[in-house]
């Protein structure tokens, strides 16, 4: 038997005015706004000398000539050389995180597969038979 | 060949039922395609790659440039069976809610927008600082404000899509052409046949400057070299044989980029200590600089500039599509399914970007808008790991008719969520609050449209492929 379709109602022209913002405004909050405090970003400690060579820079000749190639010295090069990746691993960070993106797929799928089968009612009848083919 | 069709979408063809359905017009080859996957992404042996490099060393970049091309080849294969088969616009978006269900297709397309939308940004941010870079070293004195390049690139690449597809794409075509010859021509200009003379591999390759765990952490931009060959299904509406077109444009895509990658590490960790390489903003025409040869750095400069634009220019292309899709669908307000009624292209979801485009582009650094482009890709990827296996079990080989069948399942769709989940992983290890961001934002708007958007889409019309009902429903 099928199901009797669902009618969504109309959106005025404001709403859809306010959803467009809505999704600007959440991408700004979530996404710009961390960045621009800094409270995202890449996680990085600095071991800079005080007076570089390219020998304490550990940069071999050839390393050497090419930075110079590009236009640095040791000087300039130090901040470059002695920025590195933070590595050092939590996990309390790592659990919470795993735990966020897994039970955000989780959930999402769950809820599709609910919204899925009142797609599949609507337009296919509320009585299943593999194989048939649709009710036009 | 129509602008506004009865029915005639392809795999749409019981979808509107409505007597008339806007849709988009059919005139791509597999060319297009070809040149729509790789333009985007060509870019990515331009810039981006190399902080795969400052993540794990040079070694550590190569092996993940293969791991990524495992995971983009498994990529391509998943995307060539399951575009082939649901040849709509919005691509994975489509996909996702005749597969999996409203709230997942929501997802993806937002999924496919912020990918987008972030790599257009980034490309934006590179012009700026190559024109920039570019025209010091010409002996230009003086400041010169980047950023309002980064802008123009935005508005003018915008107004191009807003004009006309096929117009855009051929141009794309074009000059991706000219920019992996760029790649080849520097790769010859090196003398790859005579190691020490240019390229100092003996003395520039240090192993791996944070060990083991470097191999892992470079896998985060080792992305970058491929991410985006998904986006030749973006256009599935407007190509004329998507179930020839789609799978020969990406795959042959897919063996451009892997050919691209290979030569763009091997050239640029012959040339730059990895302290240096792992932190460029242009590495290709800084490789070309460090050859000392005039006409190859102008070579590299065009190409580089050829690269992003015709990046930026599909990004545009891609976005716009699957948020065209989303507003058609309701999942977005319905003012976004509208057509240009002369240029025929969704314009009004083209220009919907432009200001979030800029904003990010003047005042974000690159690693990070790369960074936020890879996690949505990757969360598309997921999703199109679990899709394929879910689309199998609902409709068994046999039970339709599909455009190309990707073999081995379901160890393509396995090797696949291995991949991602290390590169979750990778992300986590140096920018794992910007992954929580990331996740924020899709758990609230995930919420936002079960709790009120859904209610303007209608449930039928969420399924408009000619198939039999799904096994299990």
């Amino acid at each position: 038997m099928k199901r009797t379709p669902y009618e969504p109602p109309a959106q005025p022209v404001l709403g859809q005015v306010f959803d467009a913002l809505l999704v600007l405004g959440l991408v700004l909050v979530t996404l710009y706004l961390p960045l621009l405090l800094k409270l995202a970003g890449s996680g990085t400690i600095s071991d800079i000398a005080d007076k570089p060579s390219w020998e304490t820079l550990g940069q071999n000749p050839v390393m050497a000539g090419q930075w110079e190639k590009l236009g640095f010295d040791p000087a300039s090069a130090a901040t470059i050389v002695g920025t590195r990746f933070d590595y050092s691993f939590s996990w309390i960070g790592f659990a919470v995180t795993a735990l966020v993106i897994v039970g955000y797929f989780v959930a999402m799928l769950r809820w599709s597969d609910r919204e899925y089968r009142d797609v599949i009612a609507e337009r296919f009848g509320e009585n299943p038979t593999d194989g048939a083919a649709p009710e036009r | 060949m129509t602008d506004v069709t009865t029915g005639q979408i392809a795999g749409a063809e019981s979808a509107a039922p409505t007597s008339r359905r806007v849709a988009l017009k059919r005139v791509l080859g597999p060319a297009h395609v070809w040149g729509l996957g790789v333009g985007i992404v060509l870019v990515g042996e331009f810039m981006g790659w190399n902080f795969a490099v400052g993540k794990g060393g040079a070694i550590a970049a190569l092996t993940a440039c293969w791991l990524a091309g495992i995971l983009y080849t498994c990529v391509a294969m998943i995307d060539s069976e399951v575009t082939s088969t649901v040849a709509a616009a919005g691509g994975q978006y489509a996909q996702a809610k005749h597969i999996i269900g409203p709230l997942a297709a929501f997802n993806v397309g937002l999924y496919l927008v912020m990918a987008y939308t972030m790599l257009e940004v980034s490309n934006a941010i590179v012009t700026g600082d190559l024109i920039e870079a570019f025209v010091h070293n010409m002996g230009f004195v003086g400041d010169l404000d980047k950023r309002a390049f980064m802008a123009l690139t935005i508005v003018f690449l915008s107004f191009l899509n807003y004009r006309g597809v096929l117009a855009t794409l051929t141009l794309n075509y074009v000059i991706t052409a000219i920019a992996f010859a760029a790649i080849l021509v520097l790769f010859v200009a090196v003398k790859p046949w005579a190691p020490g003379e240019t390229l100092k591999h003996s003395d520039l390759l240090t192993g791996l400057p944070y060990g083991g765990l470097g191999i892992l952490a470079a896998m985060h931009f080792g992305l970058w070299y491929y991410l985006g060959i998904e986006g030749t299904t973006q256009a599935a509406e407007e190509v004329r044989s998507p179930a020839r077109s789609l799978p020969l444009g990406t795959m042959t895509g897919m063996m451009t980029l892997l050919i691209a990658a290979t030569l763009t590490w091997y050239v640029c960790s012959g040339l730059m200590p990895w302290e240096y390489l792992g932190q460029a903003v242009t590495p290709l025409y800084d490789a070309a600089r460090l050859t000392g040869s005039g006409p190859l750095e102008l070579l590299l400069f065009v190409g580089t500039l050829f690269a992003t634009l015709a990046s930026a220019n599909g990004c545009i292309n891609d976005a716009s599509r699957a948020w065209f899709a989303m507003g058609r669908d309701r999942y977005m307000p319905v003012w976004f399914g509208a057509v240009h009624p002369r240029y025929h292209t969704p314009y009004r979801s083209i220009v919907f970007f432009v200001p979030i485009a800029i904003l990010f582009a003047v005042s974000t650094p690159l690693d990070q808008t790369i960074t936020l482009s890879i996690l949505s890709g990757l969360l598309g990827y997921t999703i199109m790991a679990l899709g394929v296996i879910i689309f199998r079990r609902k409709w068994p080989l046999g039970s339709i008719s599909r455009g190309y069948v990707h073999p081995l399942h379901p160890l393509p769709a396995a090797l696949l969520l291995l991949l991602c989940s290390v590169t979750y992983l990778a992300v986590f290890l140096g920018y794992g609050t910007q992954l929580l961001a990331m996740m924020a934002f899709y758990i609230a708007a995930s919420a936002w449209f079960v709790l009120h958007r859904y209610k303007y889409c209608r449930r039928g019309d969420q399924f408009t492929m000619p198939w039999p009902r799904p096994k299990g429903y």
